[in-house]
């Protein structure tokens, strides 16, 4: 099977019944992607699939064939230069212990490219999918607010 | 050069762009070669005896490892205060809980791994479980505490007030859930295998499996390695439950001569793993009219569940704060954790303090109501001030935060919005509480932990310590310290990593102890090699312990004197919406104003106090344990509810700073003491807005309608 994967072009042998979850982290690499439990309830598995998150414990990688596939990991800039979300994310505190993060990251991300200037309320909803022990989300909320334009 | 101080600045955390990418590495990301799957095998019964263990003869078992209590090398014990939890329960031997390991599998691939765990048959002989602590008979451990009189003989009461309150289970619900990669060797250098076992593991305390290991396993101090990896969140969930994990996986890699990894699902997770103890307090207050302040009479009741695990400590820190951060001229605190037939409750945030302080709290909006006074006023009375003694005879002498938080806190909270109408009522509520920073009495003399720092021939200098990152940041927190003391930059300090092979156990990374005692270290050991720098020439590497002060006595058998070096404090003030049609309680604006001595880096402490404050949230309004015949019925993420980003109030932290004279910097330790006020703030919020008064948490709507109805 093909997709494409941060920009790349991407091509498997694989049993497409397999978690899209397991096939990213095992097959490719790609352990930025995190399991927190593994039935679509806390978000930290979020991978954008053609522009939307999705919960990857919960696809089939059969089911990304031909499809655009992102992951935390095509976040930065091709010389690995952090986009304006992930600094952000930095400097406002976001992030602690850092599990949550790569979900939260890609659910603001789409976010953003939909609604340039989000109100609080707008962050809560698209964030409500993924879950955080740590930050309480004010810092998460402040960071992503920071990045509208 | 002169270097500029980073210490109250707001730098950027040491490893969060590897967070940020996706780069950082935690347990289940790391690729070990050749590594098997393990997995545990569980009882399913609460209480019993093990008749036999049957592995099915038509299950082709060549290609799996099975380990069992016969397997144990070393002692058949999770080392921890009491050596009462097995391994692994062996055949003919005692089932105390649910969930407790029996039986360890491991297979080279998760189908073959499921499959075998299908073909394992335990037999067992049950015995009639015990689950409500009133009839509980086996004691895990009691404290008591006396200052003054009997309450039946102090003079002057005119009026006693008696509540009894009951708090619930909460889960850690840390997101990375618990896991271990046993490697049954050690590296020495590339390739070198050498004898041993190691470790890598999502946890908090490296050398409590450390211990935990060589007991088990009978390794010497060099054959144990653990390495902590990333860590996706503790919250004292994974203070004592790793050593279990490691263990487990170190058995089956041992007998596999090969890797194993043995990462819980969040089922397994949640159904086996230590939560927050649940209990009951029970309060008699005496108070004269004018609401002088005169005797409390406090009685607690913790459930340890099937083993003891840190059970004692956690009711120790439960009996000291019960009083709330009052002065009481007689106080009797009797407490007592007793066994049942549940899974084991452990370690998390707080440590049994957010159970006594919501009934202490509670208990000042009780008093204050039957004496028609305004509950703030009635706080403003009886609050310690500094000179006061606490329950256990400990004069205040220094950083009493008392009032400042509460003016803080009163001065940020903006005007109460109107409340929605019939359906929708609004209340707000306060509380005032305060948090012991560092372990219990004598705890630190007796660990003595130690740190140590090399200045490197390059001009590096590298910080070797077990205390862990766990999001709180303990490394950038430390490397603030120590390139202030040396007066280097930033970037010429580092951390080595947390592998016992390489640090010195500075103690485990909890109770709010890791900036205030351990930062203290970091700071004595820079001034050392700065001083020294001055005559050698480096690699130099200094060693620091900790001292306890002289002006530090604590009497372990009567209770008395100085329970903690200082505490920290916290004024919360909570807006909750009550739906009257569905009883549902949203928690809308929080306001707290926090005591941390001195914040080294304002993000960080703001945001350690926004995240427990949630937790907190949490457990006082939607963390509910359904019990089922000693098993948790809720126990997976879709039952099992914690606040998401819509659930979330809106939280304003007012840092105060009042600084401590031996922590770095003035810093008090806050890790775990916001953990403490949410609950109580929220309750006398929904008070406000319903006029009914809950006893127990969390506050569900079934309860919140049960109390209306019954009004």
């Amino acid at each position: 099977m093909r997709f494409t994967l941060n920009g790349a072009a991407v091509s498997l042998d694989v049993v497409g019944s397999r978690r899209l979850l397991d096939v990213l982290r095992e097959d490719l690499g790609k352990t930025g992607t995190k399991e927190g439990c593994g039935e679509g309830e806390c978000g930290a598995c979020s991978v954008l699939i053609d522009g939307e998150v999705v919960d990857s414990c919960l696809v089939a990688v059969g089911q990304v064939e031909g499809r655009n596939v992102i992951t935390v990991e095509g976040l930065a800039g091709p010389r690995g230069e952090l986009s304006l979300l992930q600094q952000a994310f930095i400097e406002h505190g976001a992030a602690q212990c850092g599990i949550c993060t790569p979900g939260m990251l890609l659910a603001a991300h789409v976010l953003l490219k939909k609604e340039q200037r989000p109100d609080a309320d707008d962050v809560r909803e698209a964030l409500a999918g993924n879950l955080c022990r740590c930050t309480g989300y004010t810092k998460i909320i402040e960071a992503v607010l920071s990045c509208g334009t | 050069m002169v270097t500029t101080s980073t210490i109250g600045r707001s730098v950027p955390r040491r490893e969060g762009a590897a967070k940020v990418t996706g780069a950082a590495l935690y347990t289940d990301d790391l690729v070990v070669a050749d590594a098997w799957y393990g997995q545990t095998v569980r009882s399913t019964i609460p209480r019993g005896r093990i008749r036999s263990i049957t592995l099915d003869p038509e299950f082709d078992w060549e290609r799996v490892v099975v380990v069992t209590a016969d397997d144990i090398p070393g002692e058949n014990v999770v080392h921890l205060i009491r050596d009462d939890q097995p391994v692994l329960a062996r055949v003919g031997g005692e089932i105390r809980h649910r969930e407790e390991p029996i039986l360890l599998l491991a297979a080279p691939d998760r189908n073959t791994l499921e499959e075998a765990v299908r073909h394992v048959r335990i037999d067992y002989d049950p015995a009639e479980p015990v689950y409500a602590l009133e009839e509980a008979t086996e004691v895990y451990s009691t404290i008591n505490i006396r200052k003054g009189k009997d309450f039946e003989d102090v003079e002057g009461v005119e009026l006693v007030v008696e509540r009894s309150f009951r708090v619930g289970l909460q889960e850690q619900l840390y997101i990375e859930p618990q896991g271990a990669i046993a490697i049954p060797w050690r590296e020495r250098g590339a390739g070198s295998r050498e004898p041993g076992v190691t470790i890598i593991g999502s946890l908090q305390c490296p050398y409590y499996v450390h211990r935990a290991l060589k007991r088990a396993l009978k390794l010497t101090d060099e054959q144990a390695v653990v390495v902590q990896a990333e860590t996706g969140g503790g919250f004292g969930g994974k203070e004592e439950y790793p050593s279990m994990v490691a263990i487990h996986a170190a058995l089956l890699a041992r007998k596999a001569g090969r890797p194993v990894r043995l990462i819980y699902d969040r089922h397994e997770d949640l159904a086996a793993t230590t939560k927050r103890h649940p209990g009951v307090i029970r309060h008699r207050t005496g108070v004269k009219k004018d609401g002088t302040l005169l005797s409390q009479d406090i009685e607690i009741v913790l459930d340890g569940g099937g083993y003891c695990t840190l059970t004692p400590v956690v009711l120790s820190r439960a009996a000291i704060h019960a009083t709330g951060p009052y002065s009481c001229p007689n106080v009797r605190i009797h407490a007592r954790a007793v066994a049942t037939n549940t899974p084991p409750n452990g370690a998390f945030r707080g440590f049994g303090a957010p159970q006594s302080l919501f009934a202490a709290e509670l208990m000042v909006e009780h008093v204050a109501e039957r004496l028609g006074m305004s509950s703030v006023d009635l706080r403003r009375k009886w609050m310690l001030r500094l000179g006061d003694t606490t329950a256990t005879g400990q004069t205040l002498t220094e950083s009493v935060g008392a009032e400042l938080v509460l003016d803080a806190a009163l001065k940020a909270a903006s005007a109460v919005g109107r409340s929605g109408g019939r359906a929708v009522k609004r209340g707000r509520g306060l509380s005032l509480v305060f948090h012991g920073s560092g372990f219990t009495g004598s705890g630190e003399k007796k660990l003595q932990g130690t740190l140590a720092m090399e200045a490197l021939a390059d001009g590096t200098f590298r910080i070797l310590t077990a205390s862990t990152e766990i999001g709180q940041g303990t490394k950038t927190i430390f490397c603030q310290l120590a390139a202030d003391a040396l007066g280097v930059g930033l970037d010429k300090v580092d951390l080595a990593p947390q592998d016992t092979s390489l640090v010195p156990d500075s103690g485990p990374t909890v109770a709010s102890r890791t900036a205030m005692i351990v930062g203290r270290l970091v700071q004595e050991a820079a001034t050392e090699i700065k001083d020294r720098l001055q005559r050698e020439r480096a690699p130099i590497k200094v060693q620091k312990s900790y001292v306890q002060p002289d002006s530090i006595h604590w009497d372990e058998t009567t209770y008395t004197g100085d329970a903690y070096p200082i505490y920290a404090w916290a004024c919360t003030i909570a807006d909750v919406d009550v739906d009257m049609t569905t009883g549902e309680v949203r928690v809308t604006d929080l306001v707290t104003a926090v005591d941390c001595g001195k914040a080294l880096h304002p993000v960080m402490a703001e945001g350690q106090i926004e995240g427990g404050t949630l937790q907190a949230v949490g457990w006082a309004t939607i963390e509910e344990i359904k019990m089922k015949d000693g098993g948790y019925q809720n126990d997976r993420l879709a039952t099992y509810l914690i606040p998401t980003a819509l659930d979330a109030p809106r939280i304003k932290t007012i840092l105060v700073e009042n600084p401590y004279s031996r922590g770095p910097f003035g810093a008090k330790g806050i890790g775990e003491l916001p953990m403490d006020g949410p609950a109580p703030a929220i309750i006398a919020a929904i008070h406000d807005a319903t006029g009914v008064w809950l006893d127990e948490i969390p506050a569900t709507p079934e309860r919140v309608l049960a109390a209306c109805a019954s009004r």
